[in-house]
């Protein structure tokens, strides 16, 4: 249940943001997560009813874009998408595999008034 | 209403503070390693024997990461190396702000490794970077053959995986190439040891790795 504490650094950014922005009331917050991060949609969910506060985020809904998996090789440089965590590159069987997407985990944007 | 475009990763505190620990760790030439496995994998019986093997050859210190007991870092201090306790208090994993403070405490001058272990958990901590030269992962084969594809990341993230328990073989279902296959998919880089810390039986590669990893962190 890391999300709880990952959370609670999400609502702590949006909370400083919003005070320099002359933010008052938060209505959307997106957060952008990708399949090879630990954290689960649901739990981020829960953690963010837990931890928002009323006067800032109100009714706000927390959308969640999901990013696949994808690699480039370093050897013949071909990007593809990675499925089950097979890093071994489809094109030349290369074990030498960047993580291209996947690792993302931030916030894109919200939106308020 | 505004749209406030933000790009804000996180994670981005706790990578801050990790890169403020890894400057401190290159500047001190310390190689740091920081441990991770499912409770009850062995992390700390293996830690016993490493310290066992390499406390006369190097100079060692050991973070304890623990929710609540202080059981391991009572196991550690035996050995009359350096130990300092964190006490999570119910968080799931070390971060990069609870093993900051703790350095103080270490004459990292005279250190040439200094061990992490991590809270016992196979997916929280392989999301925080603590400022480690590299991970390893202990993955005992009684958890079945199953955990690298369940639980990717930790594995992915990690230089080196320890099979421990290999003495108990015969008596589970693991099938031990299926397992290494799926590793090996997920970290084509890995180096695997298969080791039995109950029988102290296979270490002798692991202890090359890291003396190897201490001097080339020693020559940097």
């Amino acid at each position: 249940m890391h999300e709880m504490s990952l959370m609670l650094g999400i609502v702590d950014l949006l909370r400083k943001n919003a005070a320099e922005n002359n933010i008052g009331k938060i209505s959307k917050v997106m957060l952008v997560v990708g399949d090879m991060t630990m954290a689960v949609p649901d739990a981020l969910q829960f953690a963010f009813d837990s931890f928002r506060d009323e006067e800032l985020f109100g009714d706000a809904v927390l959308e969640i874009q999901k990013k696949p998996v994808s690699g480039e090789c370093k050897d013949c440089h071909q990007n593809f998408g990675i499925d089950d965590f097979n890093f071994l590159c489809p094109f030349c069987s290369s074990p030498h595999v960047r993580v291209a997407s996947g690792r993302e985990l931030y916030i894109d944007y919200y939106e308020g008034d | 209403m505004v749209k406030v475009r933000m790009a804000a990763p996180v994670l981005q505190q706790n990578d801050e503070v990790a890169g403020e620990n890894r400057e401190l760790f290159n500047k001190k030439n310390v190689f740091v390693l920081n441990l991770m496995s499912s409770p009850g994998s062995g992390k700390t019986s293996i830690l016993e024997k490493t310290i066992g093997k390499l406390s006369k050859l190097l100079k060692l210190g050991v973070i304890e990461g623990d929710i609540y007991t202080t059981r391991d870092a009572e196991r550690i201090e035996k050995f009359g190396v350096p130990v300092v306790q964190i006490n999570t208090d119910g968080a799931c994993h070390l971060d990069a702000r609870m093993v900051k403070p703790t350095l103080e405490d270490f004459d990292l001058d005279e250190l040439d490794l200094l061990i992490v272990e991590n809270v016992g958990n196979l997916v929280c901590p392989a999301e925080f970077d603590l400022g480690e030269d590299a991970r390893a992962a202990v993955l005992s084969i009684t958890e079945g053959n199953d955990k690298p594809v369940k639980y990717p990341l930790v594995f992915r993230q990690s230089k080196v995986v320890l099979l421990n328990k290999i003495d108990l073989l015969p008596y589970t279902d693991c099938e031990i190439e299926l397992l290494e296959e799926d590793l090996k998919k997920i970290n084509p880089e890995l180096e695997l040891f298969q080791v039995s810390a109950r029988l102290d039986e296979g270490f002798a590669p692991w202890i090359a790795w890291l003396e190897e990893q201490v001097g080339l962190k020693k020559g940097s």
